[in-house]
């Protein structure tokens, strides 16, 4: 797949809470095409100690206005900036980058996400929609004040909800929500994104139910695309770049010791 | 246009402009986002006697105008890259030169006698300066007396153009520099990634696996361009500089201080279309101050 760095136009910026916002951005020439799990490597401009690029997942992409969007937590300085956005600016993005998520045999699908990690979800959501299938979508937020954009995902599969703290939704994380008591388990695969413990907790639910399941990686990256080899993750085959072969990977084939 | 053109050790390169070894894969992922034909030589990631898993996650640090690494050397062996990668790469349109690494003086014998087989490699980069694996790398490049054994162990089996990386971790620069070229090295490389470290606060943790790991990046820049200085003016034979060159300004400031061909390594993960930026860049330099050639800059650096 080709890959490109262009300078995007920044179209619009919405704050969903304190931590969160979106950022819209229109490619300066017809976009490829992008698949949902892949990502994009930003360059963060004004920002001395941001020494290199960030990857992002991609939120959502508009063919009909050449515009992709990224979902983006503020963490530290290069976040802090992106949020200080305004349209008309620029941002040069190296795209479309690593794997996608795989097309499901079936249309029973369960999207999971958590905290910034639902990004990707919407565009699966999206594209499953395209294909003729309705996922469920299970989002689990710390709190009330971070769920955001249900009714954007509600557009595209029915939408469970659960807060760490139960201020909105179930109580407790999403592995806890009832959705799970369910026997057998109404789906034929599972796609996840999320921080780390989260979704080595769901492979391990999902292997338990014997459903198969797949996650998105994020793992500290330089480059994004395959050179540096700082990313790699261990798999049944040894270290593997989670910019080339994934960031998607089917949970069977983690061994999950990244966090040395 | 000025001739960009640079002969070092009987190569050609097209213009001074390669990249860095383990910053540049085997060149095939750029190849995406440009022509390599438009570089004058590739650096392809360091080749070991066999696989190499590497070092264990996480093996990056970010630091101020810089990053910390400790990959590790992870590659598939020296078999695998010539029945595999070798195919592939032997038609590109530029330099390809093979960063060759090991634990022990028989490895790395035993890779370069491998290498010196491929037709369409000139040359070979001993890479005696890695920080990051336990036995082997940079020790061999700290210490002169075993820095010229390797050297003249891989001299007496390698028949192309021998090129040594040096490590910056050394009290004397130019004392190792002297050592492999006694050895029999036609051309140095220099510099390596300085021995660094980075901690987690919070954590009270290291960043990466190995706890220390190699500083590249701008960060290191002023480091690289006295090295080479000194290295220039120290022995005759050509100096391949890198250190943190980010844009054309750094590569001229390079071959002013004395390289001939230069680098670029960190840079390729920031922009993936720095390389050919340089080579443009570099043109334009020249152009400006009606300089007719590359070569006319090598070491022109005006000390007064």
């Amino acid at each position: 797949m080709k890959k490109f760095a262009h300078d995007f136009k920044v179209v619009g910026n919405t704050r969903l809470n304190t931590r969160h916002f979106v950022l819209e951005l229109q490619a300066p020439l017809p976009l490829p095409e992008i698949l949902p799990g892949q990502f994009v490597q930003v360059l963060v401009h004004n920002s001395p100690s941001t020494f290199l690029r960030r990857p992002f997942s991609i939120h959502f992409v508009d063919y009909s206005t050449n515009t992709l969007r990224l979902l983006v937590q503020v963490k530290g300085e290069g976040t802090r900036h992106m949020g200080m956005l305004a349209s008309g600016d620029l941002l040069n993005l190296v795209y479309p980058l690593g794997n996608s998520f795989s097309l499901p045999s079936s249309d029973k699908v369960l999207l999971i996400g958590g905290g910034a990690g639902v990004a990707p979800l919407m565009f699966m959501g999206d594209f499953l929609n395209r294909k003729n299938i309705r996922p469920d979508f299970l989002v689990g937020f710390r709190s009330a004040d971070e769920v955001s954009q249900i009714d954007e995902y509600s557009k595209f599969g029915k939408v469970h909800l659960s807060t760490d703290d139960g201020s909105m939704g179930e109580k407790g994380f999403v592995t806890q929500h009832p959705v799970f008591n369910q026997a057998p388990l109404p789906y034929d695969r599972i796609y996840c994104c999320g921080p780390e413990a989260m979704m080595h907790a769901v492979s391990k639910l999902a292997a338990e139910k014997g459903v198969p399941c797949e996650v998105s990686l994020e793992n500290y990256m330089a480059c994004g695309y395959g050179v540096c080899l700082c990313c790699i993750t261990q798999t049944d085959k040894g270290n593997e770049r989670v910019c080339m072969e994934g960031p998607v990977f089917d949970t069977e084939r983690l061994k999950w010791q990244s966090n040395g | 246009m000025a001739d960009l053109k640079i002969n070092i050790a009987g190569m050609q390169f097209k213009n001074p402009v390669t990249t860095a070894s383990g910053c540049f894969g085997y060149g095939e992922e750029f190849k995406d986002f440009y022509d390599l034909g438009l570089l004058g030589g590739i650096f392809v990631k360091a080749v070991t006697g066999s696989n190499r898993e590497g070092n264990k996650y996480p093996r990056m640090a970010e630091t101020p105008s810089g990053m910390l690494n400790s990959v590790g050397l992870q590659n598939k062996g020296v078999d695998n890259f010539c029945e595999v990668i070798y195919p592939r790469l032997k038609n590109f349109n530029t330099q390809i030169i093979v960063n060759v690494s090991g634990s022990t003086i028989e490895e790395y014998v035993k890779v370069a006698e491998r290498i010196n087989e491929l037709e369409g490699i000139p040359a070979i980069e001993l890479n005696i300066s890695c920080p990051n694996v336990k036995e082997g790398g940079m020790a061999f490049g700290v210490v002169p007396s075993t820095a010229t054994e390797v050297t003249r162990a891989v001299r007496d089996v390698y028949k192309k153009v021998l090129m040594v990386k040096l490590s910056p971790n050394v009290t004397s620069i130019t004392e190792m520099a002297k050592a492999v070229v006694e050895g029999g090295a036609d051309v140095l490389t220099l510099i390596n990634t300085l021995l660094g470290m980075a901690i987690n606060s919070e954590t009270q943790r290291p960043v990466i696996s190995t706890v220390t790991g190699g500083l590249s990046g701008p960060a290191i820049k002023p480091v690289a361009l006295r090295m080479v200085w000194q290295v220039f003016k120290a022995v005759k034979v050509p100096i391949v500089g890198l250190g943190g060159i980010m844009n054309a300004s750094d590569a001229i400031e390079f071959m002013l201080a004395g390289a001939s061909v230069i680098q670029v390594g960190t840079a390729n993960f920031i922009n993936p279309m720095v390389a050919p930026k340089i080579v443009e860049g570099i043109n334009e330099y020249l152009d400006r101050h009606n300089i007719p050639s590359a070569r006319d800059i090598i070491g022109a650096l005006k000390v007064c």
